[in-house]
């Protein structure tokens, strides 16, 4: 039998360190729902999901309870909507978005991810159509999530993108105001976006992807934690070897679920995510693990560092577990989901400049940030296009998740509730970058050689 | 199949009794059994085999839950594959 210890020490971990798949994704390809009217692609869009996610929440709750581990969401991903919905007369594409938010009610996710377009390089006429149609669509459901790759490293900086969805944020924090900016926190702008990421907001099912694949999320922010304490004063050989340890762990888990999930659903297994996701409950906090590390609080000198560190050992620990990895894979350091985080910005360690730089180590980016509902939509474009910068050059996926905070300012709270948080409103800074976006255009493609 | 119950909680007399009883009856064979009293804090894991077993693990979880409630205990009953491979290369 295996060791007694073992099996006690895993049953702590989910118990006490809230180890759990974070998500079960199944990505469907709707390229096959394409028609000349929104009515009609609403329909035929309704009808695929819900066929092919029919047994989904079914079978990630059978799982669950065999295996006993927690598997905290269940999720859809599609074709990004601006290539679907392309040969359609109509420009609004809202009604899409209401059959999306009414698949996903009747399959039971909690989220369905491919409002999305890709304009890395230029917009089609699907592509502004969608863009366009992002405040309303996020607006009026309530589970559909939205992104917009602006980005990559082959095709450069999307200028012209960059600044619409600057406005189109603000527009969407405006028209869901009610509920603290909302559909801001469902709404992502990447560079270098992923076909597989089974996480949201970001999920979106590829074109090079197959016509329905099942994707894994896992985490353990809080395991990794109680792993470290066990290490206090050791050297970084000690710790960095530790985490590797038990992010195998933690992927073996995620890789068992996804084959599982996989063979019940009929569906190829296409990647598992090596992620530490935190959630606002406490002791599932990444903020923390690099405190453990030896930062009084998180934010201040050191944090990049840290953090380079942990996003690194958590792939090269991962990547042994699993037979396909991919997605996003790293440590997130969304503000609002993360309870470490929101004590560090709280009190004033943690600022914009430093998630930036910290972004530029881990997996995502600028994530569910609040910033003052004053905010111009230029200052939110610039923000925007640092982050873009940061990815187009070094080869990576980066992300805006920022949530203009109606009416409120630097101090103010604003509260999502469940695993989105709580974010409080951090300062920007106040100079104008107006001009700056303003131009619009390109900008290059990096070097590829000659990297210094 | 093979499954792990992990039975933890305050230690009283009988506990092992009632749990292979009810396992008994459901026809599920116990092929290991570990168990250690620590400062009163009972704690059990088994290794059964349910190739025969008249319930489901899902089925079997649920009972071995209840039974547990009536005695103030956690019982958990989880397929041995999670912790084959958290363990092992």
């Amino acid at each position: 039998m295996n060791n007694m210890q073992d099996i006690i020490a895993t049953l702590n971990m989910i118990d006490k360190q809230h180890l759990d798949v974070r998500t079960i994704t199944m990505g469907i390809s709707l390229l096959d729902c394409c028609d000349e009217s929104v009515e009609k692609v609403s329909e035929k869009i309704y009808n695929k999901i819900t066929k092919k996610a029919e047994k989904l929440v079914e079978v990630g709750e059978q799982i669950e309870k065999e295996f006993g581990i927690p598997i905290v969401n269940k999720r859809i991903s599609v074709t990004p909507i601006s290539l679907v919905a392309a040969a359609c007369k109509e420009s609004d594409y809202t009604p899409i978005a209401v059959a999306l938010d009414k698949a996903a009610k009747k399959c039971g996710v909690n989220f369905i991810g491919g409002f999305s377009a890709l304009v890395q390089k230029g917009f089609t006429q699907g592509d502004i159509n969608l863009i366009n149609s992002i405040p309303s669509a996020l607006a009026c459901t309530e589970r559909v999530c939205s992104s917009v790759n602006v980005a990559s490293t082959k095709a450069g900086i999307n200028m012209d993108a960059v600044k619409l969805m600057g406005e189109v944020i603000k527009k969407t924090a405006d028209l869901t105001a009610d509920s603290s900016g909302f559909g801001c926190a469902k709404l992502v702008v990447f560079a270098n976006a992923v076909e597989d990421n089974p996480f949201m907001a970001g999920a979106f099912h590829g074109v090079g992807e197959g016509e329905c694949v099942i994707n894994v999320g896992v985490s353990g922010p809080g395991v990794v934690h109680h792993a470290l304490k066990e290490c206090k004063g050791q050297p970084f050989d000690v710790v960095a070897e530790t985490i590797k340890k038990t992010a195998f762990k933690i992927t073996r888990m995620g890789q068992l679920v996804a084959q599982e999930a996989s063979a019940r659903l009929g569906v190829p297994f296409g990647i598992v995510d090596l992620s530490l996701a935190p959630t606002p409950a406490k002791g599932d906090s990444v903020a923390r693990i690099l405190e453990e590390m030896g930062l009084e609080v998180c934010g201040t000198h050191g944090t990049t560092a840290a953090l380079a560190l942990l996003n690194d050992a958590v792939k090269k620990g991962g990547v042994m577990a699993s037979n396909h990895v991919g997605g996003l894979s790293g440590a997130f350091i969304p503000v609002s989901e993360d309870e470490g985080m929101i004590a560090a910005a709280l009190q004033g360690a943690l600022h914009l400049d430093k998630l930036e730089a910290m972004t530029c180590v881990c997996s995502v980016g600028l994530d569910m940030i609040a910033v003052p509902g004053n905010t111009s939509a230029a200052t939110i474009s610039a923000i925007i296009a640092d982050e873009a910068a940061i990815g187009v050059v070094n080869t990576k996926t980066t992300a805006v998740r920022i949530i203009p905070a109606v009416q409120k300012n630097v101090g103010d709270m604003l509260e999502f509730g469940g695993l989105l948080g709580s974010a409080p409103v951090m300062p920007v800074h106040e100079f104008s970058s107006e001009s700056f976006i303003a131009r619009g255009g390109r900008i290059p493609a990096p070097m590829h050689s000659l990297k210094n | 199949m093979k499954a792990i119950v992990t039975v933890t909680g305050k230690d009283t007399t009988g506990i092992i009794a009632k749990v292979c009883t009810l396992l008994a009856e459901e026809d599920v064979n116990i092929l290991d059994i570990s168990q250690t009293v620590m400062q009163q804090y009972f704690t059990m894991t088994m290794l059964v085999d349910l190739e025969n077993s008249k319930k489901s693990v899902t089925e079997l979880s649920e009972a071995l839950e209840a039974l547990g409630k009536t005695m103030g205990l956690v019982i958990r009953t989880q397929r041995e594959d999670i912790f084959d491979l958290m363990y092992r290369v």
